[in-house]
């Protein structure tokens, strides 16, 4: 990056307060929305993408954290010198600027600081350098550390620091009345398991100061919010930091704000001058980021005779330490999904000491589906109603609760041309299929996820070769980022794939949204647009025609009868920035993206092994910007509802709330084999104009929303069992079976 | 990780010589670097003992098999005969860790592969198999993958291999060479109970280096190697049940059954096996041998559920076996 400054006559910005126009369907260019390979796919399965662990600066030293052997207490004593004695070991650091846990996303300062004091079984307590990985993972481990130890909760049922956020809370109508009055109402609790997000790549850092200024490769998601909260760690201005992080190998939430490996690395390397890398080991990602809570959450649902609900509450408990802000947001979806109009919303969070609970794909509606579109089950049954039907039945004119419109919503699309496409017609009564020694049953649930589209400003470079480039600090988590980019720029300017270079992963580039939430590739997207815009701006004034009248296709520019090659055009680097904030759409509209989701699954008749057969999964977000990126993610959702459904779940110790299974053998994420051949289908046709001017919305986290509820239902379908307890392990099935006669 | 000698044995002699002065034998690896990463396991010496001549698996003279102790999980799965003779072998092999994992593991690290009990993996946790005499962490603890057999209330590991439950009802035997000399032993009475010494493991003594494993002729019957486990695929057996069972003229001849996941060792007990000679295949006879296999059985809390599984998946096991058999 140059520091002259730069020609502003192009830049766009645009606040999001009124629906816009549909421009992405004019262009003609033909990129956008193609299943297009990743620019970035090839260094990824060479093995030469970079990602943060993988530099050799020189001098380099390794740190190792040490965790905490406590639940709750303070550190009065290290053996820091014995240790230090040890070959290669170069320096045991403790205390301030070590963090707690992670920062919650979007934080922007410091998450809590607070040794000698332990808040967790597990949390960092000490970081040793030596010049090697073994060396210094050795003395970690020889560290002894003395605590004065405190009496931890760890419970989140019978803790005794229950907050109740005020805005969280709501009571409309008259809830008990319409349970008394209606002819139809079921009350049911259903508890899920705490998650791991398990990210293939572990927490790494490698942190350098050059010239008093930190460089940090790390592996995170949202680079502008991580250089503040890193900078605030350290006690540092923002200036001073920039943090590169070209290649993240998976985040879900758990690299969203800045980890203790992070600021340990910098502190340790401004304290010895030189190059310092911290990698967690697998056990260390489980216990020192972001974990999902478990929750409990009672549903009371009512309807009439036709099935039209009276009332509906979600009532929740969640945990999370003391001092976090974050609490997960169960019953985010059911606020807006269904009518009725009686409803209670409460949400309690307990303060316990387990690992922090942060964000995991799709806080709120990954958990909050399960209780719902599984109570929405027992709803129907109760009512003896198709349960598809009973879903489009009371699918709401305007938001129950604030009487917002919506804006596009295909749910009722979904759920019919997801049940004639999965074949629901033939779904047979509850235990009505024996083949061989499998019940086989089939379940839906409808998908949501709240739409949300976040500030983001990017750069587009339009260059005499006829290349174009594309800075922002947006990152790719594995996720598409610099497909869709490429695609976006490409579309904008007539350019091929070939033609655009996508710069990403660098906090000195213009400041995105990052990834996170499903807002990345809207949000990046449409400031990318907008600078597009800009830049087609220039090149209209410079073929004096007005924009709308310029076409661009393959590096020609065409209008007002003349055709000229952008290498001709284009003489001096056109750039131009664009810049995106929500606006007033967000407040007027209700704006999520919807699906429905189909599982057909078989239970054994002796020992309660679920598999799934076939799973199904409709979405609907508006505009595809590359259909295999984002067929993709809605994959990789549906794998995590099998997850959530059957395997998944972190067990902590009943006395001091550890993380006993915390490595990949015995934290069960749905191997090949867990995993049937799945269909997710696009609706290709679907813009949502309100959301952003590319018309597009999140995909991440919309796949995983209501998955494991449809598994849970198709159990109850195939064998009579209603699990509401979250894993179905076998041992939660089995001794409900009915016996085979 | 603390640093360690390494050495290469060239003869078994060699590898018992070095055991003997307190080398711990390196196989495959895959369990004994994982333990040693984590300071479980802190040998100061290792002899590696792949280079070895215990590759081969060779007919026997009595029409068996014997296996050497560095044939690895995918070959010895994918071997003809086993496949075709010992097909219950074969599967339950199939069954374990993952493809990459197999390849790498060896038929002795298999039998002497540790338990899974997440307390001993964590040094930070009471465990009187890792630290004799500072308690057990698992008996109050998360137990869902422990002991309902066998165990004592010094411990309630499980050994989590498959491999060794399915050599246990097929009635094989293990081969050993030590530094004074060598034996051959039952797979049965390879293992101890934990009692009040739960960290030791074996009748092994120091030095004794596994030589090979032999299998007896292939019996007659059907096989099966049943595994219950929570997820479908890479991960250990919640309950597993390797069985052979013959049936003729309606009546159960013969029945080998071994069982996984329950207790400390690959588990046998002959009075289950007797109860099912002679009698026709039903849920009444398939639960009669369930009471007695499960009469001592003690659940700790979360592994309450395996008494029931287990006898579920003893009649799902014999049910397909009698049905085959028949
Ligand atoms: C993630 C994971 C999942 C797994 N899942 C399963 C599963 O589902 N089912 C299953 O059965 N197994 C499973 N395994 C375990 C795997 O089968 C064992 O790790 C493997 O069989 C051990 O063999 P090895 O050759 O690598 O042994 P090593 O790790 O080399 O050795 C293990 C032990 O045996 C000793 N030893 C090795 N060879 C000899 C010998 N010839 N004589 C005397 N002592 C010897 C070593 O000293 C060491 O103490 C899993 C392992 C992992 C890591
Ligand atoms: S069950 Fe055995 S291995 Fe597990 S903690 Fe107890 S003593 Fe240790």
């Amino acid at each position: 990056m140059d520091d002259t400054p730069r020609n502003a006559d192009f830049d766009v910005a645009l606040t999001m307060d009124a629906a816009q126009p549909p421009v992405l369907d004019r262009t003609v260019q033909g990129l956008l929305g193609t299943a297009m390979d990743r620019p970035d796919g090839p260094l990824k399965v060479t093995g030469t993408a970079r990602y943060a662990a993988e530099a050799l600066p020189e001098n380099l030293v390794t740190g190792f954290l040490v965790r905490a052997t406590i639940t709750k207490g303070r550190v009065i004593g290290m053996k820091a010198e014995a240790v230090e004695a040890m070959p290669g070991v170069i320096r045991v650091m403790t205390g301030h600027p070590l963090l707690r846990n992670p920062a919650q996303g979007q934080a922007h300062q410091a998450p809590e600081q607070i040794l000698p004091k332990v808040d967790y079984f597990g949390q960092p307590v000490a970081l040793v350098v030596a010049e090697t990985f073994e060396q210094a993972r050795h003395a970690a481990q020889a560290l002894v550390v003395t605590y004065e130890e405190e009496v931890a909760e760890v419970d989140p049922n019978a803790a005794s620091q229950v907050d109740k956020p005020k805005a969280s809370q709501l009571d409309q109508g008259d809830l008990e009345g319409a349970m008394r009055s209606s002819p139809v109402a079921i009350d049911t609790t259903y508890t899920t398991a705490p998650h791991s997000s398990a990210p293939m790549e572990p927490h790494a850092s490698i942190a350098e100061w050059v010239d008093g200024r930190l460089q940090l490769r790390g592996s995170y998601q949202m680079l502008k919010h991580n250089v503040a909260e890193l900078a605030d760690s350290l006690g540092v201005d923002e200036a001073r930091v920039r943090i590169h992080a070209p290649y993240v190998g998976g985040g879900f939430g758990s690299k969203l704000g800045i980890a203790p490996e992070a600021v340990a690395a910098a502190h340790a390397a401004r304290e010895l001058g030189r190059p310092v890398r911290v990698v967690m080991a697998r056990d260390q990602v489980f216990e020192m980021t972001m974990r999902r809570t478990e929750t409990t959450q009672r549903m009371r649902l009512a309807c009439d005779a036709d099935g039209l609900m009276t009332a509906l509450a979600h009532e929740d408990r969640v945990s999370n330490l003391p001092g976090e802000a974050f609490s997960e947001p169960t019953a985010q979806g059911t606020h807006f999904l269904y009518g009725g109009a009686n409803r209670r919303f409460t949400h309690e969070v307990a303060r316990i000491h387990r690992p922090c609970a942060g964000s995991v794909r799709a806080p709120g509606e990954a958990v909050g589906m399960i209780a719902l579109e599984c109570a929405m089950d027992e709803l129907a049954e109760a009512a003896d109603i198709d349960p598809v039907e009973l879903r489009i039945r009371n699918i709401p004119d305007t938001t129950p609760e604030g009487g917002q419109p919506y804006s596009e919503r295909a749910l009722e699309r979904c759920l019919r041309e997801g049940a004639e496409r999965f074949g629901w017609s033939q779904r047979r009564g509850m235990a009505e299929r024996l083949e061989g020694d499998w019940w086989v049953g089939m379940g839906v649930a409808a998908a949501v996820r709240t739409n949300m589209m976040e500030e983001s400003i990017a750069r587009v470079t339009l260059r005499p070769d006829g290349t174009a480039l594309c800075e922002t600090d947006m990152t790719d988590i594995g996720t598409g980022s610099y497909a869709i980019l490429t695609q976006i720029v490409g579309e904008m300017l007539g350019l091929p794939r070939e033609k655009v270079e996508v710069q990403i992963g660098d906090s000195d580039l213009p400041k995105s949204s990052g990834s996170g939430g499903s807002f990345g590739a809207q949000s990046c997207g449409s400031a990318v647009f907008l600078a597009c815009q800009g830049v087609r701006k220039h090149l209209a004034e410079r073929m004096e025609v007005a924009p709308d009248d310029l076409t661009l296709r393959d590096g020609r520019a065409t209008g007002g009868n003349r055709q000229v090659a952008l290498t001709d055009l284009v003489e001096a680097p056109m750039s131009a920035e664009g810049h995106v904030k929500p606006g007033e759409t967000e407040d007027n509209f209700s704006i999520a993206g919807y699906g429905a989701h189909f599982a057909e699954v078989g239970v054994h008749r002796d020992t309660g092994e679920v598999r799934v057969h076939r799973m199904l999964g409709v979405f609907s977000i508006g505009r595809v910007l590359n259909m295999k990126t984002a067929t993709s993610q809605c994959h990789g959702g549906m794998i995590w509802g099998i997850g959530s459904a059957l395997t998944e779940e972190i067990m902590h110790d009943p006395r001091d709330g550890r993380i006993v299974n915390h490595n990949l053998a015995e934290y069960h994420i749905p191997v090949s084999l867990d995993v049937p051949q799945l269909d997710a289908m696009l609706l290709e046709d679907t813009r949502d104009d309100q959301a952003n001017p590319i018309q597009a919305k999140g995909i991440g986290e919309l796949g995983i929303s209501g998955a494991a509820a449809a598994v849970g239902n198709a159990i109850r379908n195939a064998c009579g069992v209603r699990v509401r307890d979250f894993p179905a392990t076998p041992d939660k099935i089995f001794p409900h079976l009915p016996d085979v006669t | 990780m603390r640093p360690f000698d390494y050495a290469r044995a060239d003869t078994t002699s060699d590898a018992a010589t070095r055991a003997a002065a307190g080398a711990t034998f390196l196989a495959g690896g895959t369990n004994l670097l994982d333990l040693m990463k984590l300071e479980v396991m802190a040998p100061e010496a290792l002899v590696d003992v792949t280079r070895l001549d215990l590759h081969e698996v060779e007919a026997t003279d009595e029409s068996g098999l014997r296996i050497g102790a560095l044939v690895t999980n995918s070959d010895l799965a994918n071997h003809a005969t086993v496949r075709a003779h010992y097909p219950v072998l074969s599967r339950a092999l199939l069954s374990g860790a993952t493809v990459q994992l197999r390849n790498k593991a060896t038929t002795g690290g298999n039998l002497l592969q540790r338990t899974r009990c997440p307390y001993f993996y964590d040094t930070a946790a009471a465990c009187n198999k890792r630290d004799p005499g500072t308690g057990c962490a698992a008996m109050e603890g998360r137990n869902r993958i422990l002991a309902v057999l066998g165990a004592s209330d010094h411990c309630i590991a499980t050994h989590p291999s498959d491999m060794a439950v399915a050599m246990r009802a097929l009635g094989a035997r293990v081969v050993t060479e030590g530094p004074d000399g060598g034996r051959e032993l039952d797979l049965g009475d390879l293992y101890r109970l934990p009692g009040d010494t739960p960290n030791i493991e074996t009748v092994l003594s120091d030095g004794e280096l596994i030589t090979a494993v032999i299998l007896p002729p292939p019996p007659a019957g059907a096989q099966s190697y049943v595994k219950v486990r929570d997820r479908a695929s890479y991960a250990f057996a919640l309950v597993s049940v390797a069985g052979v069972v013959a049936v003729e003229d309606g009546r159960i001849t013969s029945a080998n059954l071994a069982f996984g996941g329950l207790a400390p060792m690959p588990w046998r007990n002959e009075a289950v096996e007797t109860a099912l000679i002679g009698k026709a295949p039903s849920t009444e006879t398939f639960d009669a041998a369930a009471d007695i296999l499960l009469a001592d059985a003690k659940g700790h809390g979360d592994n309450d559920f395996k008494i029931p599984l287990a006898r579920r998946t003893l009649r799902r096991a014999l049910r397909e076996l009698c049905e085959r058999a028949a």
